[in-house]
């Protein structure tokens, strides 16, 4: 649980060397990008939004995108060293960021630690060169070993990304695959299935039928598989796509699912902050460059904001919160609930009759789902929820 | 301008749909100098935008022309463009019945077609003197010879003296003018010192002049200031303008005997002008009525919803303006549970219905969902009592039914040979009882008697298919039959789904109830729990589905970036309860029951 005034710091880089078909991230491929520029931006943004956030700890740092492992180490410390100038931190503070496995950026490893990160996520997808070229990746199933070989020497804490229930993906060859995975894995990794999104090639072609993904039923039997073989190596699920050994989780990630509060910096990048009992969401201009055009003149680069509604706030903690195995507290519920309970917001029935499928349960402390109630996750929310669904598809 | 009778040639022109009946009638009036060539638009006649684009015209139109003939005399020649299609065929019968004569307009590249026939028949019902117009002989694959011989082999028509025209180009055109002088009667009868009698021909809505009535005076005159009466429903009203068009709106000092034209008399609303009407004088009134007078009877009837439940009112509006200018469009509030607020419609046939809908569409800018169409049932109650049943919903329940009578037609059908086989099939697929089959030439005409419930749907689509386009087909109506029907109901998660409804026989019930359940199987998402769809009959099951349970649906990732947009999907969702039905323990998305409905019925 975050303790009061908690909260986590994202940092958006929007940039890739080349866009993957499947991606519907706010990246941009620009080869000419201005990086002593960005470097400012980003630190002129800090200042702006820590005189917004006064007394407050960070208890972690991400740099997500689009691809961050394309900064220079040297704007990395820049912004790890104004955080630091900026608020007060915790003792252990997790500094994430996520890299994509290509030579050139396994060379910067070092010099990524130098800069202040202490963990690393690497975007190895698969591990056969076959299924890296259909998901347009660049690097290959060799250079994702070798990142992965040279991280966990250079990071304490180190994870990596593997898409699976691929075309023509069996769960036999997934199990193949995984096994080996779970071989090279040290305390942490992220399991996504494919998700076929809107507005990418891939969603495309998906619907013209150049090749199709596994069905429900089969992709089913893929995340169990996954479950089970996880659990036995020792990385179980503690999130629907995310994989730890005790004490390697993603503390950063946990601040989103424990509906904690975040500050997003970067185009695009989205915010949770109290203040005064209310919960308010931010939101960066999402091109980029008229969110660099914006900081610079004013050092604010985001929408105007306002507090979340009740009902709103209250599916938010429970669509994330039900995310972890462990479910989510009662107690943390209730606090959601603006003065309420949590029980107003959910249908009595429905909520016996989950609960008798076996899909969801709960005690007098915590609300949680099974493995099978995960599986359905996004068809269960808005079912137990008071108001109901028009159709079920997320 | 000569009131006398004799000079006067009242007549019609009758043709199958795009054998050229307008683009003739735009000839007769150009070369009569109705209009300047400047002011020549193509189908003149066809006001209304739809009437243009689909060709077909929907309200009869006449035309007062002067033709100098080669005798030196001028004569008055009003000439008539009636609704060329069956769903107007009452309407075709009141304007044929204010003829003497008619020219049959023949595509010399087509030949005889089903409503070629249907339309003659009516002339010759109307005593109407025939002159035969072969057209289209500027085209290459022009026939006139071999068309000739077909109406009088198939129609029976002595076609000696059939004009060879063109309404394109010109040809024939001083011919048929002449023919129309010399061939066709005067009118019959008319007395100019007897009481006013004039038939109401037909009646539009004008946004300056109200209500625009068409009549053809038989016996006295209609003037400016006189007070008339309509004698179906005794209605009076004082006459505020009479005139005639040329086809230019053109005011007259009055209209006599044999005479066609219009008159205003602020009228508001158009369901005061019956077709068929007689109209007299209020204080001299004549002493019998016409014969003839029907009130117009809708046949086919299929609701409409607004996709976008919000637009109800609109729809209501919408269809309140159509109205205006259509009395034969009935329409009543409706609900159903799972498409919200609606109207049960009710039209003429089922190109009335389709005019409908794509005006609504189109003019109006409406989404519609519409309902399958369905026809009116009489159900005689086991208490002797006979009821009429407009929406398979209303149906009372089986115990309290002796037995269902439907409406049938007698369609006549014609079509080359090569695809007779098919639609001998497909009459016969639709419980048809053939009446008829012979040969012209080629070409085989079938007559058969089909129930109209089995026509509405998509008969004529499926007649044009399997003939790739070159059947024809026309119907009249042929009363009512008793036959083994039944409701059949769709049941998801055992409640009925009351837009699914239909009567069927019960011979293809099973049938039709098992498509119905696939077709909803494809439709529904899988939802949280198995969803069974059923097809009853009464009590009993003859068909079912059952979509199973979701086994998966999480989202792989849901980072801090992503909350915003899950949620709002969330939210989406919830909103749509108001709009929902549950059924059993789950909601069914409306927009399964709109494509069931949409996908028609691909039997
Ligand atoms: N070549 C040729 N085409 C004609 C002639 N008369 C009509 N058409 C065409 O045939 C089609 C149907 O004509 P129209 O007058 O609307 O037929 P209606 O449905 O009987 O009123 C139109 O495309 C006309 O241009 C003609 O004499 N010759
Ligand atoms: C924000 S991406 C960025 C990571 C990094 N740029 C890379 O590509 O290696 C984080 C992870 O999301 C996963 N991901 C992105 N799009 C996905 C999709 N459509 N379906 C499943 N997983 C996806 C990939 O595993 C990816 O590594
Ligand atoms: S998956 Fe990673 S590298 Fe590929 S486009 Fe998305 S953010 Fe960029
Ligand atoms: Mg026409």
């Amino acid at each position: 649980m975050i303790t009061k005034g908690q909260t986590g710091l994202y940092i958006h880089w929007p940039f890739c060397l080349s866009k993957c078909p499947y991606c519907d991230f706010n990246v941009h491929v620009d080869s000419g990008v201005d990086q002593a520029r960005w470097c400012a931006a980003y630190l002129k943004s800090l200042e702006h939004v820590a005189g917004l956030t006064e007394g407050r700890i960070i208890s972690s740092i991400f740099f997500g995108g689009g691809t961050p492992s394309l900064m220079l180490p040297s704007t990395i410390a820049a912004i790890i060293d104004k955080i630091h100038a900026l608020w007060p931190c915790v003792n252990d503070l997790e500094v994430t960021l996520e890299a994509n496995p290509s030579t050139v950026e396994i060379e910067k490893f070092s010099a990524f630690r130098e800069a202040g990160i202490n963990r690393v996520s690497v975007g190895v997808q698969a591990l056969n060169d076959k299924d890296l070229k259909f998901l347009g990746r660049k690097h290959s199933a060799k250079e994702a070993l070798q990142a992965i070989e040279i991280a966990s020497k250079i990071f304490d804490r180190f994870s990596f990304d593997l898409i699976y229930a691929r075309p023509g993906q069996v769960p036999e060859d997934w199990r193949a695959e995984l096994t080996q995975a779970l071989a090279l894995a040290r305390g942490h990794l992220s399991l996504y299935q494919l998700t076929i999104e809107r507005s990418t090639p891939f969603y495309l072609d998906h619907t013209r039928g150049v090749f199709s993904i596994p069905d429900e039923d089969v992709a089913a039997d893929f995340y169990l598989l996954t479950q089970e073989m996880t659990s036995q190596a020792g990385l179980a699920s503690y999130e629907v796509s995310n994989h730890a050994a005790e004490g390697h989780q993603s503390r950063h990630n946990l601040t989103y699912w424990h509906y904690g509060d975040y500050i997003g910096i970067g185009p695009g990048a989205h915010g949770r902050l109290s203040f005064e009992g209310k919960k308010y969401a931010t939101r960066e201009h999402y091109a980029p460059p008229i969110w660099l055009e914006r900081v610079e003149k004013s050092g604010m680069g985001g929408h105007p904001f306002a507090p979340l509604p009740a009902e709103e706030r209250f599916t938010e903690a429970l669509m994330m919160g039900l995310r972890l195995r462990g479910g989510v507290t009662l107690a943390h519920l209730d606090a959601q609930a603006s003065g309420g309970k949590w029980r107003d917001y959910v249908d009595e029935e429905r909520l016996s009759r989950v609960r008798a499928q076996g899909w969801l349960d709960y005690d007098s402390e915590r609300l949680w789902l099974s493995v099978e109630g995960m599986l359905r996750l996004n068809a269960l929310i808005p079912y137990i929820l008071k108001a109901q669904p028009e159709a079920v598809c997320v | 301008m000569s009131h006398k009778l004799q000079h006067i040639r009242n007549f019609a022109i009758i043709a199958h749909i795009d054998h050229g009946k307008s683009t003739l009638a735009d000839r007769l009036i150009q070369t009569c100098g109705g209009l300047e060539e400047r002011e020549m638009t193509e189908q003149v006649l066809d006001n209304m935008d739809i009437e243009k684009e689909r060709g077909i015209t929907i309200k009869a139109q006449t035309v007062r022309l002067e033709y100098k003939a080669d005798d030196g005399i001028v004569y008055q020649l009003n000439l008539m463009d009636t609704p060329g299609h069956v769903d107007f065929a009452y309407e075709v019968s009141r304007s044929l019945a204010s003829c003497e004569g008619s020219i049959l307009v023949v595509d010399s590249t087509q030949g005889v077609e089903a409503q070629t026939l249907a339309n003659v028949y009516q002339a010759l019902d109307n005593n109407h003197e025939i002159i035969t117009a072969i057209n289209k002989i500027d085209l290459p694959a022009a026939d006139p010879d071999k068309v000739r011989k077909e109406v009088e082999d198939v129609i029976g028509l002595d076609a000696s003296e059939a004009v060879n025209c063109s309404g394109k180009s010109g040809i024939g055109t001083h011919d048929l003018l002449e023919a129309i002088v010399k061939k066709l009667p005067p009118p019959l009868e008319g007395d100019i010192t007897k009481p006013t009698k004039a038939l109401l021909v037909d009646s539009w809505y004008d946004a300056y002049l109200g209500v625009v009535v068409l009549v053809r005076v038989i016996d006295g005159t209609l003037s400016k200031g006189q007070k008339i009466k309509f004698m179906s429903n005794g209605a009076t009203r004082e006459i505020d303008r009479v005139g005639m068009f040329t086809p230019k709106k053109v005011v007259l000092d009055e209209l006599g005997p044999g005479e066609m034209g219009f008159i205003t008399a602020a009228i508001k609303d158009i369901s005061e002008t019956n077709v068929g009407d007689t109209i007299t004088d209020e204080k001299r009134p004549c002493a019998k009525a016409l014969p003839g007078f029907k009130p117009s009877v809708p046949m086919v009837f299929c609701s409409f919803y607004p996709a976008d439940a919000s637009e109800f009112e609109k729809l209501r509006d919408s269809l309140g303006k159509l109205k205006l200018n259509d009395a034969s469009l009935h329409y009543e509030m409706e609900t159903s549970q799972a498409l919200g607020l609606g109207f049960r419609c009710g039209f003429l046939g089922l190109l009335h219905m389709e005019i409908i809908q794509e005006r609504l569409e189109r003019e109006f800018d409406l989404d519609l969902i519409p309902t399958a169409p369905s026809v009116v049932y009489k159900i005689n109650l086991t208490d002797g009592t006979q009821r009429d049943i407009y929406n398979p919903v209303d149906m009372p329940d089986v115990v309290k039914i002796e037995s269902i009578e439907e409406p049938w037609i007698k369609a006549t059908i014609l079509v080359p040979d090569e695809y007779l086989g098919g639609l001998l099939k497909l009459c016969q697929d639709r419980r048809g009882q053939q009446v008829e089959l012979t040969y012209a030439g080629a070409r085989a005409m079938l007559v058969y008697k089909l129930p109209l419930n089995e026509v509405v749907f998509d008969f004529y689509d499926r007649l044009k298919s399997l003939s790739k386009g070159y059947a024809s087909f026309d119907y009249e109506l042929d009363g009512y039959a008793p036959n083994q029907l039944v409701k059949l109901e769709i049941k998801v998660n055992d409640e009925p789904v009351d837009a699914l409804a239909m009567i069927v026989h019960r011979d293809n019930a099973e049938f039709r109830g098992r498509h119905m359940c696939e077709r909803l199987k494809e439709l529904i998402p899988r939802q949280m729990f198995k969803i069974a769809i059923q097809a009853a009959i009464g009590g009993k099951i003859i068909a079912r589905e059952d979509v199973s349970a979701l086994r998966k649906d999480v989202t792989a990732k849901c980072y801090g970036g992503d909350v915003s947009r899950k949620k709002k999907l969330l939210e989406k969702q919830k909103k749509g309860k108001a709009k929902m039905r549950q059924y059993g323990a789950v909601e069914i998305p409306q927009s399964a029951f709109i494509n069931a409905l949409k996908m028609g019925d691909d039997r």
